[in-house]
C-alpha cells in the first residue's frame, strides 16, 4: 500500500543554506532516500522550490484565475514529499519519523487512494 | 424456560461477555471492522427473537459467531471478495458446526484475538477520545448510544466518531496485531491510559450530576481483567487492576444520600467494600514482588495504605510521602507534587506542605488546575490563614464544573 509523506515546516525553521548544519541535513536526506530505495519502499520523492515560487490556479465558469502565491500566510509550508510502499501504517510511520525535517517540522502521512477497476 | 424479561437480560449479559471475543475473531477473519460489527449486530438481533421463542442454544457464543459468519458470507457473495475469502470462511463454519454437537469450548474454537483488537483500538494514530469510544464499542460491546450518554456526547457525534475511526483503520491500514517487543511497553501504556480514563469517567465524572457512573467503572475493571488474563507477565496491568479495585472499594462511600461528596477523612470506613480491598491488596503484593515497579503499582500502593488504615488518624503518612516521591521519579508532574504536599502536611507539617506548593506556583498551567487551589485552601485554613483560604476556595469553585464538588467546596467556604 502506498503512503505519501508530506513534509511541512516553517520556512525559517531548520538549518539555513550555506551553514554546515544544512550540509548535514542534505546528507541525511540522501541517506534516507538511499535507505528506502534499498528496502524497496521508495516509489517517488522530491523536494520543492520555496512557496515564494508558487502559483495558484483556479477556474470559474471556464475562466482561468491565476494568483501569485500562496504567500506563506500559514506558518508551515509544503517543502517536499515521499511516496513509500509500506505494508501497514506502522511501517509508514516508522519511515516518516526518519525523514530529517521531522526534527524541526512535521510529516503528514496519508494513504494514497486506490480506485477499484 | 425463563420468563421473557429474565431471558432478555440473560441474553444481553451473554452477548456483552462474548461480544469482544467474537468481534475480534470476525475482524481477524475478514479484516473489515464495519462489516464485522454489522453482521454481529444482526446476529444478536436475530438471537434475541429466536432464543426468546426456542430457548437458549447449548453454546450461545458458537451460535452467534456461526450466524455472523454466514451473514458475512452472504455479504461477500454479493461482492467480489467472495472467491478470495470463501474457502477459509466455509471451512471455519464447518469446523464450528462439527464442534457444536459436542461441548463447545470457546477457547479452542475461537482463537482469542482480543489483544490484537485492543491494541488496534488504542493505536496512536487515533486520537484518545476515539480510542476510548472504539474500545468500549468493539471490545466492551457497549452500544453507541450508551457510549454517547456516558461521555455526554450527542448520539450522532459519537456515531460519526466511530465511523470515522473504522474508516481510517481500513483506509490507512492500521495493522491488526500485537506490537513487537520493542514497542510493546509504549503501546501497552496507551492501552492502560484508555482503561484508566474509562474508569475515571465513571468514577469522578468531570461534569454532570452523578459522581459515579458505575457502569463505566465496572467496564474498566472488566476490561483490565481481560488484558491481565492475556498479558499475565506485565506488572503494570496487574498494578492498574489493583488500583481500580482499591479506588472502587470506596465507590458507595464517596457521597452522601444527597449526592454531596465526602472526603476520605470523613468517609465511613466500615462501608468500604472489603472484598475489593482484599483482592486489590493481594494482587498488589504478588505484583510488587516481581520488582517491575511502575506508576500504576505505586498509585495502588498508596491507595492500599489508605485502605489498610482503620481510621484516618492511623494512616501511615510518611510511607505515602515516600511513595509519592517514587511516583514523581517515574512521572515528574505537578499533579503528583500536590498530592505529595498534602501527604506531607499530615506526615510532617502544614508549613512544609505550603512550601512545596509555593515551588509549583511558577508552573504554566497550574493557574487553571482546580485541585491545586482546593489543596492550598485547606492547608491555608489549617495554619489559620482565613484570608488566603477564602481566596483559594473561591478560585477552586470557579475552576470546577462538577456539581457535587462545587457543593462541597462551597460548604467549606461558608464554614470559614
Amino acid at each position: 500500500m502506498q503512503y505519501i509523506c508530506l513534509i511541512y515546516s516553517a520556512e525559517n525553521a531548520g538549518p539555513k543554506p550555506g551553514t554546515p548544519e544544512f550540509g548535514t541535513m542534505l546528507q541525511a536526506y540522501q541517506k534516507f532516500t538511499q535507505d528506502v530505495q534499498d528496502k524497496g519502499l521508495f516509489v517517488a520523492g522530491d523536494a520543492l522550490q520555496p512557496v515564494s515560487t508558487a502559483t495558484t490556479v483556479t477556474t470559474e465558469n471556464g475562466k482561468v484565475e491565476i494568483t501569485d502565491g500562496p504567500f506563506a500566510e500559514t506558518k508551515e509550508t509544503l517543502g517536499g514529499y515521499y511516496i513509500l510502499d509500506c505494508k501497514s501504517l506502522d511501517e509508514a510511520i516508522e519511515q516518516a519519523a526518519k525523514i530529517p525535517t521531522a526534527e524541526h517540522g512535521r510529516i503528514e502521512v496519508r494513504p494514497v487512494m486506490v480506485f477499484d477497476d | 424456560m425463563l420468563p421473557p424479561f429474565q431471558l432478555e437480560q440473560t441474553i444481553s449479559t451473554l452477548v456483552r461477555e462474548d461480544w469482544g471475543r467474537i468481534m475480534a475473531a470476525l475482524v481477524s477473519s475478514f479484516n473489515d471492522w464495519q462489516l464485522a460489527e454489522d453482521v454481529l449486530q444482526d446476529a444478536v438481533e436475530q438471537a434475541v427473537i429466536l432464543w426468546q421463542k426456542d430457548g437458549l442454544p447449548d453454546s450461545p457464543a458458537a451460535w452467534l459467531i456461526t450466524t455472523a459468519k454466514r451473514k458475512a458470507i452472504d455479504h461477500f457473495r454479493r461482492t467480489t471478495r467472495f472467491t478470495e475469502l470463501e474457502p477459509n470462511l466455509t471451512y471455519q463454519i464447518e469446523l464450528e458446526n462439527a464442534n457444536a454437537n459436542e461441548e463447545f469450548d470457546i477457547d479452542s474454537a475461537i482463537p482469542d484475538k482480543r489483544l490484537e483488537l485492543i491494541f488496534t483500538c488504542c493505536h496512536p494514530a487515533l486520537d484518545q477520545k476515539t480510542q476510548v469510544a472504539l474500545t468500549l464499542r468493539t471490545l466492551g460491546g457497549l452500544t453507541t448510544e450508551e457510549i454517547a450518554n456516558a461521555f455526554l456526547d450527542k448520539h450522532q457525534t459519537m456515531a460519526q466518531r466511530l465511523a470515522r475511526a473504522k474508516k481510517k483503520i481500513a483506509a490507512a491500514q492500521i495493522p491488526f496485531e500485537v506490537p513487537e517487543t520493542d514497542k510493546l511497553q509504549e503501546r501497552l501504556s496507551a492501552v492502560l491510559s484508555v482503561i484508566y480514563l474509562i474508569f475515571n469517567e465513571g468514577y469522578a465524572a468531570t461534569s454532570g450530576k452523578q459522581i459515579t457512573r458505575s457502569d463505566l467503572a465496572d467496564e474498566a475493571i472488566r476490561l483490565t481483567r481481560i488484558i491481565m488474563q492475556l498479558l499475565p507477565d506485565q506488572s503494570e496491568v496487574a498494578g492498574l487492576l489493583s488500583l481500580l479495585l482499591l479506588h472502587d472499594s470506596r465507590r458507595f462511600t464517596r457521597q452522601d444520600k444527597n449526592g454531596q461528596m465526602i472526603s476520605l477523612e470523613h468517609q465511613n470506613r466500615s462501608t468500604w467494600d472489603v472484598s475489593k480491598i482484599e483482592e486489590g491488596t493481594e494482587l498488589l503484593k504478588h505484583t510488587l514482588a516481581k520488582q517491575q515497579i511502575g506508576a500504576y503499582q505505586l498509585q495502588a500502593a498508596i491507595s492500599a495504605i489508605h485502605a489498610e488504615a482503620a481510621t484516618w488518624e492511623e494512616t501511615d503518612w510518611p510511607q505515602i510521602v515516600a511513595l509519592y516521591e517514587l511516583l514523581y521519579k517515574t512521572q515528574p508532574s505537578y499533579v503528583i507534587r500536590i498530592n505529595q504536599a498534602v501527604a506531607t502536611s499530615h506526615a510532617y507539617s502544614v508549613e512544609s506542605a505550603l512550601k512545596m506548593l509555593k515551588e509549583l506556583e511558577g508552573e504554566k498551567s497550574i493557574q487553571t488546575y482546580q485541585p491545586f487551589f482546593a489543596a492550598r485552601a485547606d492547608l491555608n485554613l489549617r495554619v489559620g490563614d482565613k484570608v488566603s483560604a477564602k481566596k483559594d476556595f473561591e478560585k477552586a469553585i470557579e475552576l470546577s464544573d462538577n456539581e457535587p464538588q462545587i457543593a462541597f467546596l462551597r460548604q467549606r467556604l461558608n464554614n470559614l
